[in-house]
């Protein structure tokens, strides 16, 4: 295992909570500001992948294990697309939220827009996830002091 | 006046961070400079107001691409190839495609004018019912989940199918070389 500077292994403590908070913050404030889904999902994944940089693959693996990756990324499209069968199965159209509240349908479409960014954040997060441990997990051609 | 001298500034930077990318041998300079390159057109696009791009501009572009270009250094050579043929051949095809685009730009509507397509046909009356329909202050939010969500579906399965493609290339290969550890053993 490679063991970075100290000042950097403090420093990632401290922001791998801060962007997991803000990428949380993308997530669920996306009806009200810019961000959404897509860029939450890739912001949490940033939190891991600064984690597995500096303090290695075998601790990352720990925190958010391989096989958990792989399950989470076809999670969260299928949160997506259940949210269009269960709106059928309440008798409205594909993906029509106004389903979730057939009295107020505005806070229908509130839901609806909650449930389906999270199943994009929830794909995002873990496709980046995965694809920076196929990258990662493969033997190095060169080594550090090449650099 | 300010918005001018910003876009040309920016744009400026822009075509020298693409220049000086051009010029470097060492790749980890010329990852950290195309990282560079979408950070500056995150704030183009933040000069244009297109928040929502420019955030993904900076989180993707900036960020994961980076990441994995470098992690892909990692596994080839931090140097580039020496090139064997001359670059006259790539040098006028690149000419000639980028008069190509020029050339398409011609017909289209000017920077800002609201006449055009985009403004005139579907976007005002989402601008419109927004607020009667769904309710958010984000009309992006409110065209990408509830207006477009079909779109939207589809996307996140690209993104998906992009994912178990490179998991599918990369994990495969890995098994096999221990196989053939195992054999040697």
């Amino acid at each position: 295992m490679i063991l970075h500077h100290l000042i950097l292994r403090v420093v990632t403590k401290i922001f791998v909570g801060t962007i997991i908070l803000f990428a949380l913050y993308v997530q669920f404030h996306g009806d009200f500001s810019p961000g959404g889904g897509f860029q939450a999902g890739v912001i949490m994944a940033v939190a891991f992948i600064i984690y597995g940089i500096v303090f290695g693959q075998v601790a990352v693996k720990k925190v958010f294990p391989e096989w958990v990756v792989h399950k989470v990324l076809s999670l969260g499209i299928l949160i997506y697309a259940g949210t269009g069968i269960a709106t059928m199965y309440l008798g409205y159209d594909f993906l029509d939220y106004d389903a979730f509240s057939p009295v107020n349908p505005t806070q229908g479409q509130h839901w609806g827009l909650l449930v389906i960014e999270f199943g994009v954040g929830v794909t995002v997060t873990g496709v980046m996830v995965a694809i920076y441990y196929a990258f990662a997990g493969r033997p190095p051609a060169i080594s550090d002091e090449d650099w | 006046m300010i918005d001018a001298v910003t876009n040309i500034i920016l744009l400026s930077m822009l075509v020298l961070t693409a220049l000086a990318i051009v010029r470097m041998e060492r790749l980890f300079a010329v990852v950290i400079l195309s990282s560079v390159f979408s950070l500056l057109s995150a704030l183009l696009f933040v000069a244009l107001d297109a928040v929502d791009v420019a955030f993904t501009e900076a989180a993707v572009g900036a960020g994961i691409s980076t990441v994995l270009m470098l992690s892909t250094i990692a596994l080839t050579k931090p140097v580039e190839k020496r090139a064997r043929h001359t670059a006259l051949v790539p040098f006028i095809v690149v000419c000639v495609t980028g008069a190509a685009l020029v050339y398409g730009t011609l017909d289209m509507p000017a920077f800002g004018d609201p006449n055009a397509p985009a403004q005139i046909h579907v976007g005002p009356k989402y601008l419109a019912r927004t607020p009667d329909d769904i309710d958010v202050p984000n009309v992006v939010t409110a065209i990408l989940g509830s207006y477009r969500g079909f779109d939207t579906l589809g996307e996140v399965a690209v993104v998906f199918t992009a994912g178990i493609g490179v998991l599918l290339l990369l994990s495969g290969l890995r098994r096999r070389r221990e196989d053939e550890e195992e054999d040697l053993r």
